[in-house]
């Protein structure tokens, strides 16, 4: 079992993309239970950050260390992250046609548990949990077999990515502006899912642009990201702040 | 593309392997003395040699056809052995316990268990090993309920009417060149008949397998399905590693009399020649089936082997009320090249035909679909529905669409969709922040894109063909 007190930690990261450098020294630490919202300015490399932790391709971290778990974050390949408990919860989840919801969700789910050395589930007793991981998203079972995120609205693409969230069981979960385009009755069951699924052993890192999100899911500590690096960290009344005052005052503190 | 879609497309040919068995095989070269001696081999009555010569004859005043989407070196008819035969023909087994162990092995190798087939999937099994069939099941429960499956040389002394009342009827010898070089030479094949009313009990199914060098390989089938009856009937292949190319030219014949049903599914997997594009097999195939009243054939195809893949497995709608279907799955990698399709000849009243066609490309391969939907002068409210998709897995691979449609009747209705899209990287990412790996995450996007057709394959292959899939995309992904 994973005993460590930290989650991830961050040290002078440096990240380009397509050569040019967008996190410049970035720092952080998250220990388990906690939960990290990432605010900031667009093009500060917010959502840099959430690639760059899961490995997408064409994010490439050029200096730094990245520690998840007490493992070397860099040198595991995505699919290995995902499977230590890393989950990327899109900003645009894409579509792939013909492959169920279903069909995604179990392979996903018998690959981690494969990983940790534990069975693979029933069809019957997987069946089951999916169907509950829907309600509570409010998604209708019929999302499970349709493909993914195939003709899904906006909204329902991010809850379907909450739905996949719980039953993936992260340690970090990474939400990369979850909220944007949802309406408010959708934002709320985000909240829910992501608060039901608050635990000592599992961290959060929410990455918005809006305060609004995190009047549901109340951040331990907020972070303002700007020009590739952390500015300026607080507690939850800095979101407040920042919706009062933008992002104007600290950008200069970067450069 | 990405690198990673690059080293998944790379990947061994995992049914390569050569068995070594003791043949008596013909020195390479063909002329009437080379049909003369194929015939005698297997004690052919003389109208069988003499359609086999008139063949030949036709064949050789005809040219080599050029207007497929594929592009290989002239082929040297003469430098190809045209009979190749394991050496324990004369005492042909009874039961798998007088099958060469080697043989035996060979099928092991590829996972087809007999035995096991045998007893667990209730399939019967016609397993054609170069060109003579070796072993064959379940045939006293086929006998019971009428249907003959049987090789088609026994055929030949068995149920001479049939053939020379069939043999021929739906392609005949002058069709095209491939099929006047088969109707000269073919080897062997099956042949089945399914009586009036009769519901074939089992899905019946022939492995083929190539396995001397430099051996042409020519089979022919013939499927009668008399009034009311129904048959489903699936092919398919593995072929061990080799160097030369190989030709292959077979012909099916499909009868579907009046209300009979027959579906035809095959599963393909010649091999395709290395990631250079050496060797592999040439696959030049001639399947039709004709259609009389109120009756159906239905061909679903899987093709993910063969270096040169030529194939259009068609319907001709002669009876009112008929139906053809074509569901198909074509993938190429690295070098390979399809030019696979379909032909409608509608000519019924009220005929009805689908066509769904699934084209994957990956590597450096040529993707092409050719379809005819052919509305004749007598097809009053006919229609047709064509669906055709093509996938593309990295940016050096190439999908075309041929489509073909004439219409002399102004009320048959012909509808045609065609889309490409590509595997992106988005959509990999996603699979592989979800924990699966880049070579899985391909498979299953490439499976859920050919669904439509899978989903029409008798279903203790449709995991099969899945499978194929996935091992055939083995290092190709990006």
């Amino acid at each position: 079992m994973f005993v460590s007190d930290t989650m991830l930690k961050i040290n002078d990261l440096c990240a380009k993309v397509e050569d040019k450098e967008i996190l410049r020294q970035l720092n952080l630490e998250v220990k388990p239970g906690e939960i990290h919202a990432i605010m900031g300015p667009n093009g500060a490399g917010k959502s840099t950050l959430g690639n760059v932790l899961s490995g997408r391709p064409g994010y490439e971290a050029t200096a730094g260390h990245i520690e998840f778990k007490g493992q070397n974050l860099l040198e595991m390949d995505p699919e290995i992250r995902a499977r230590e408990g890393l989950f990327l919860a899109f900003q645009y989840p894409v579509e792939i046609p013909g492959v169920s919801n279903m069909e995604l969700l179990k392979a996903s789910v018998d690959a981690r548990r494969a990983h940790a050395g534990l069975e693979e589930y029933s069809a019957i007793d997987f069946m089951k949990m999916a169907r509950e991981a829907c309600k509570a998203v409010n998604l209708d079972q019929s999302f499970l077999k349709r493909g993914v995120n195939e003709g899904f609205s906006g909204g329902e693409k991010k809850r379907n990515e909450i739905m996949q969230m719980m039953l993936l069981e992260p340690s970090l979960c990474i939400l990369d502006e979850t909220d944007s385009g949802l309406d408010i009755d959708a934002l709320q069951v985000v909240a829910n899912g992501v608060n039901a699924m608050r635990s000592a052993d599992r961290s959060f890192i929410v990455v918005t642009h809006y305060q609004r999100l995190l009047d549901y899911i109340v951040p331990d500590y907020v972070h303002v990201l700007a020009n590739g690096r952390i500015v300026k960290s607080g507690d939850k009344s800095l979101a407040l702040e920042l919706e009062a005052k933008g992002y104007s005052w600290l950008e200069n503190e970067a450069v | 593309m990405s690198e990673q879609v690059e080293s998944l497309i790379r990947k061994e040919y995992s049914a390569g392997f050569h068995t070594n068995i003791e043949s008596e095989t013909l020195p390479p070269g063909l002329n009437e003395d080379v049909i003369r001696f194929i015939s005698a081999k297997k004690n052919e009555p003389q109208w069988m040699l003499d359609w086999r010569l008139k063949a030949f004859k036709i064949w050789q005043g005809m040219e080599e056809p050029q207007w497929a989407h594929v592009k290989y070196p002239k082929i040297d008819f003469q430098s190809i052995s045209y009979f190749s035969a394991p050496k324990s023909l004369a005492d042909r087994p009874k039961s798998l316990d007088e099958v060469d162990p080697d043989l035996i092995e060979t099928y092991n190798k590829l996972g087809i268990p007999l035995h096991e087939q045998e007893m667990l999937a209730g399939v019967a099994v016609d397993a054609v090993f170069d060109s003579v069939s070796v072993v064959t099941t379940f045939r006293g429960k086929l006998e019971e309920a009428g249907v003959i499956f049987c090789p088609i040389s026994e055929a030949v002394h068995k149920y001479p009417e049939l053939i020379k009342k069939y043999m021929g009827s739906v392609v005949p010898q002058r069709d095209n060149y491939y099929a006047a070089l088969n109707s000269a030479v073919f080897s062997d094949g099956s042949f089945v008949y399914i009586p009036k009313g009769v519901r074939c009990p089992m899905e019946l199914s022939t492995y083929f397998r190539i396995n001397e060098m430099n051996t042409g390989q020519f089979e022919r089938t013939l499927i009668i399905a008399e009034e009311g009856s129904h048959v489903s009937y699936l092919e398919g292949c593995t072929a061990p590693q080799r160097d030369e190319n190989q030709l292959h030219a077979a012909v099916v014949e499909l009868v579907a009399m009046d209300n009979a049903e027959i579906k035809y599914s095959t599963v393909q997997n010649w091999y395709p020649g290395d990631e250079q594009g050496k060797g592999g097999i040439y696959n030049f195939v001639t399947k039709r089936g004709i259609c009389h009243t109120r009756a159906k054939i239905s061909w679903t195809q899987v093709e993910t082997g063969s270096a040169v893949t030529w194939k259009y497995p068609s319907c001709i709608l002669k009876g009112d009320y008929s139906i053809g279907e074509f569901y198909s799955v074509a993938l190429t990698n690295n070098y390979q090249q399809a030019d696979t399709g379909t032909k409608m000849i509608h000519l019924g009243k009220h005929t009805k035909s689908t066509i769904i066609s699934k084209g994957i490309s990956a590597g450096k391969s040529q993707n092409a679909y050719r379809g005819l939907v052919r509305m004749g002068p007598t097809a009053e409210g006919a229609r047709n529905y064509t669906q055709c998709d093509s996938l593309l897995i990295g940016d050096r691979c190439g999908a075309h669409t041929f489509p073909y449609i004439e219409s002399a009747h102004p009320s048959a209705v012909v509808e045609h969709e065609a889309t490409t899209s590509k595997v992106s990287d988005d959509q990999l990412f996603l699979c592989q922040q979800r924990g699966l790996d880049a070579e899985k995450a391909v498979s299953m996007i490439v499976n859920g894109f050919c669904r439509e057709v899978f989903k029409q394959l008798p279903m203790e292959f449709a995991v099969e063909a899945g499978k194929l899939l996935e091992v055939s995309l083995e290092g190709s992904v990006g």
